[in-house]
């Protein structure tokens, strides 16, 4: 099962937000099937989800996020998975946007979880041992109807 | 990961874009509307080669509607792509933007 998975380890550091873009778009050109609009949506995951890691999760000392990528043969799923030993934060509590009010009444807070939730097809939070592990699901090679 | 171009002509603002807007292009893009915005009452944003956007870039973009908002002043997206209107879309952006083909 693990035999497919590969990780990467960086500081929760907005500098090393290239080193994942870079992680996760190399795994994805390994995938036979994979269109440039998984890789634009990937990309927004892990801008979304890393921003917050290093937005949040540590307070003084910063710390480590663990990201980590599956793709078994033949599938058309991917997973990643993204582990911090920060501040415990579930983004499924996170409220709701209001998408509905006038431009001078908007705030994007919550509009970066609220995007990846619209886009993933599964996505999974629990606290374990004192980390943050959030793990999200995706089919790929699909064009957008 | 975007790249920006700025040109200003009277009180009109001109912006092309590129690549795609994040968390590291999108306080550049927003720096680069709200140096120059004092004397601007229109804000035009060429989208043909941005390919995608994230939270961030919609903050941007929010921030620069707000501004032209508030001084009765007009923005307008031009050549914006598929996936970008998708992500306006779903944001209920949309309803608050202007988009030009």
């Amino acid at each position: 099962m693990c035999t497919n998975t590969r990780k990467i380890c960086v500081k929760a550091d907005a500098q090393n937000i290239d080193e994942v873009f870079d992680f996760i778009e190399g795994e994805l050109e390994d995938i036979e099937g994979v269109c440039r609009q998984d890789v634009l949506k990937m990309h927004m995951v892990v801008d979304e989800i890393f921003s917050n890691i290093t937005n949040y999760a540590y307070e003084e000392e910063t710390g480590d996020v663990i990201i980590s990528f599956n793709h078994e043969p033949g599938s058309d799923c991917i997973s990643m998975t993204f582990t911090d030993q920060g501040r415990p934060y579930n983004p499924m509590e996170e409220v709701v946007p209001d998408i509905n009010l006038p431009a001078g009444k908007r705030k994007v807070g919550g509009l970066g979880v609220f995007m990846v939730r619209n886009t993933v097809d599964d996505i999974h939070y629990e606290n374990m041992d004192g980390s943050n592990i959030l793990t999200i699901k995706k089919r790929i090679g699909q064009e957008q109807d | 990961m975007a790249d920006i171009k700025k040109e200003i002509s009277g009180t009109t603002m001109n912006i092309a874009l590129g690549g795609i807007l994040d968390t590291k292009s999108a306080p550049q893009l927003q720096d680069a509307i709200m140096e120059s915005v004092a004397d601007v009452t229109e804000i035009n944003i060429d989208m043909a080669q941005l390919e995608y956007l994230t939270s961030a870039g919609l903050r941007a973009i929010l921030v620069a509607q707000q501004e032209m908002d508030d001084k009765d002043g007009k923005m307008t997206l031009k050549h914006v792509a598929k996936e970008i209107i998708d992500i306006f879309k779903m944001t209920g952006f949309l309803s608050i933007l202007t988009i030009e083909d």
